[in-house]
């Protein structure tokens, strides 16, 4: 852990939602530039202008890794232009030392005709790289591209694969910075490729400060030392412990609750239960292993052969995770009569991945097969683990036996 | 540790520290060098490569126009005063001086409005926009001038002396275009109108510029003609090209003159307004 190499400061940025006006406002901050007045009006906003980054401070240590989450349109993007100089503040003080380098636009300033060798310069020199480190790393460029056979080739012939593969070798080896900028682009190309490309931004960030912002929680999580939330340009909160901030982005997604079928069955309350303790808050965050439960409410109204039931949980896209279909101890789908009924049900210990999820409830004609009742978005809950990981299911596993064959040199 | 540079962004006008300016102005220029060099490369080979003619097209335009102003008054459609060249050799020339006169200007903002997404993502020093447009430009204008030079010694109008003084006419011409075309860019990027109104401008300017026309004698065309600051470009340039005495010498310097002084104002104009028009252009 090194020193501070970048200190943000009270950050903000404001933008317009008016082409026109802010057509406009472009030239008057230009004229206000060349007057020699500070940019951003004083912080105050003029009609149509809304803040994008608000009053934004961090500091990253060299070694660290700041993942910067939030949903779209929470103003990650612009600070990371901010921090990279392509966009002046409005309000604060940004102070950077070292070399900066970012991954953003890979495959800057290709020209489709020219081919991938020549392109190849052109983009060193947009990235500020001199002829001779590139000649001393052309041959380690083509093959981390794997594209050796079509490096005399024009670049429109190359596969989408190709270029971004080319466009991530020719950055990933060149740059060596003190301060890195990562938007999204580690895993690019096929799996293989995508491997090498999270393993070589591995390496680099374990050098440098680095600012990473995604949507993929699983890379946030595996790269981040911090996660910094922001939401409407703000910061919710800055925290080492990366699974805290990447809680905290699920909190921010909406479990709408939506009711469907014929109405002749209806959930009147529902209620969750971790460790048979009933959970009196509105969206608890349940660490992974606890052992969840139900407490449903319902009424089924005119029924003649019984109703049958499934409780679902889905995840934040909305696909169902898990389904548990209700069994009598019999071992039959269990069939509900008519009238007010209490449910009490156990799933067990919660072996879900880190995220946000909501149940789902499913009551069905056993005749008919109609839909009484389907609603979903009910009980939103987040699941909290130390790490967030691929699979939706996760379950910790200990073998029966681990046992050291042969020692390797 | 070795010593690390700081960076540092604060919304304060770049101008509150002119020296500091002048220092990061001078070191991006330096900075820009490798790039624009590229830049250059890609495009010129880029723009010949797609092309079955490829040299033949910087002429073309030029060619075109002559032939038009040619036929135009051989058939006696427009009464044309007596030029002090044979008209095709004055017309030729007058457009091929005039077409480089369009590509400096037109160069900054047709370069910048190309590397829109790239200025939008990568931080690189903005000079080497310019840069490139102005090594394009003087590349294109030497392949016009060794078609130029061949086309006067194939109809007989052979350079004296005083066209070793023709470079200087060539690089005034690429210094003014650039001087106005980079006046116009942080404007231009902002409204597309820019842009659109460049070429019908400059279409107007043309016929009170001695391109097509020899200079009026009098009236108040003579007086459009002469006050126009690239008349002397044209004419010095084309007088030191074919062989007369340049009669504009004194007003052909002062605009030279002015065109140094004003490149470095729009240059600072430029990287001043560059941030302000990233962020109106989006990514």
């Amino acid at each position: 852990m090194g020193e501070t190499l970048i200190k943000v400061e009270g950050l903000s940025k404001k933008f317009c939602r008016s082409l026109k006006k802010s057509m406009w406002y472009g030239m008057q901050d230009i004229g206000r530039e060349l007057i020699g007045k500070r940019h951003g009006a004083d912080g105050v906003l003029r009609p149509d202008e809304f803040w994008a980054v608000k009053d934004v401070s961090f500091q990253i240590k060299r070694g660290e890794c700041l993942g910067l989450i939030g949903h779209n349109g929470a103003g990650k993007t612009t600070l990371l232009r901010i921090l990279n100089g392509l966009i002046k503040p409005d309000q604060g003080r940004i102070e950077m030392r070292g070399k900066v380098g970012a991954l953003i636009a890979l495959g800057a300033g290709f020209n489709p005709i020219l081919t991938g060798r020549e392109n190849i310069y052109v983009n060193a020199a947009v990235l500020g790289m001199s002829k001779q480190i590139v000649d001393s790393k052309i041959d380690e460029i083509i093959d981390f591209a794997e594209i050796r056979e079509f490096i005399n080739a024009p670049v429109q012939s190359y596969s989408s694969g190709m270029n971004v593969r080319l466009g991530f070798a020719v950055a990933a080896i060149l740059i060596e910075p003190d301060i890195l900028f990562l938007d999204e682009v580690l895993a690019v190309g096929d799996i293989n490729f995508a491997i090498k490309c999270l393993n070589t931004v591995k390496s680099i960030t374990n050098k440098s400060a680095v600012v990473f912002v995604s949507h993929n929680m699983q890379q946030i999580s595996r790269f981040c030392t911090r996660v910094m939330v922001m939401d409407h340009g703000k910061v919710l909160s800055n925290s080492p412990n990366s699974f805290e901030g990447i809680d905290q982005y699920f909190g921010l997604i909406q479990h709408e609750k939506q009711v469907s079928g014929t109405g002749e069955a209806e959930i009147l309350n529902m209620e969750l239960m971790v460790n048979n303790q009933y959970v009196g808050s509105t969206e608890p965050t349940i660490s992974h292993g606890k052992e969840l439960g139900f407490r449903i409410k319902m009424r089924i109204n005119n029924n003649n052969s019984g109703a049958i039931m499934n409780v679902n949980i889905m995840d934040a896209s909305m696909s169902t995770v898990v389904t548990m279909p209700i069994y009598n101890p019999e071992g039959e789908l269990n069939r509900f009569p008519a009238g007010v009924l209490e449910i009490v049900m156990s799933t067990g210990a919660v072996e879900l991945s880190s995220g946000k999820y909501s149940v789902m409830i499913g009551v069905i004609d056993s005749e008919t097969n109609e839909v009484l009742a389907r609603v979903q978005g009910l009980s939103p809950f987040r699941i909290i683990a130390d790490r967030v990981y691929w699979g939706k299911l996760v379950r910790n596993v200990v073998p029966q036996k681990v046992e050291i064959l042969a020692p390797t040199l | 540790m070795s010593k690390l540079r700081i960076t540092i962004y604060t919304p304060d006008s770049l101008l509150s520290n002119p020296l500091k300016m002048w220092r990061g102005m001078l070191r991006d220029l330096v900075a820009s060098r490798e790039l624009a060099w590229r830049l250059t490369v890609r495009d010129i080979s880029a723009q010949y490569r797609q092309t079955f003619l490829g040299f033949l097209w910087a002429i073309m335009l030029p060619l075109a126009n002559t032939l038009v102003w040619i036929f135009l008054s051989r058939s006696g459609v427009v009464n044309l005063s007596n030029t002090p060249l044979p008209y095709p050799v004055y017309v030729f020339t007058g457009t091929m001086l005039w077409a480089i006169l369009m590509d400096a200007l037109n160069a900054p903002l047709q370069m910048t409005v190309a590397s829109k997404s790239m200025l939008a993502k990568i931080n690189f020093p903005r000079e080497a926009l310019v840069v490139a447009g102005i090594c394009q430009v003087t590349i294109n204008a030497l392949i016009k001038i060794i078609l130029l030079v061949i086309t006067l010694l194939a109809i007989g109008v052979y350079p004296s002396w005083s066209a070793l003084l023709f470079p200087i006419g060539l690089l005034s011409l690429i210094l003014v275009g650039t001087v106005i075309g980079l006046a116009l860019t942080p404007i231009g990027l902002l409204y597309a109108d820019v842009g659109k109104a460049i070429p019908l401008l400059m279409q107007f300017i043309m016929y009170i510029t001695p391109v097509v026309f020899a200079m009026p004698k009098e009236g108040f065309s003579a007086t459009l003609f002469q006050i126009n600051p690239l008349t002397p470009l044209i004419l010095t340039a084309r007088d030191w090209l074919t062989g007369l005495t340049p009669e504009y010498l004194g007003y052909f310097l002062v605009v030279n003159v002015v065109a140094i002084v004003m490149l470095f104002i729009f240059w600072v104009v430029f990287r001043l307004g560059m941030p302000i028009l990233i962020e109106r252009m989006g990514s």
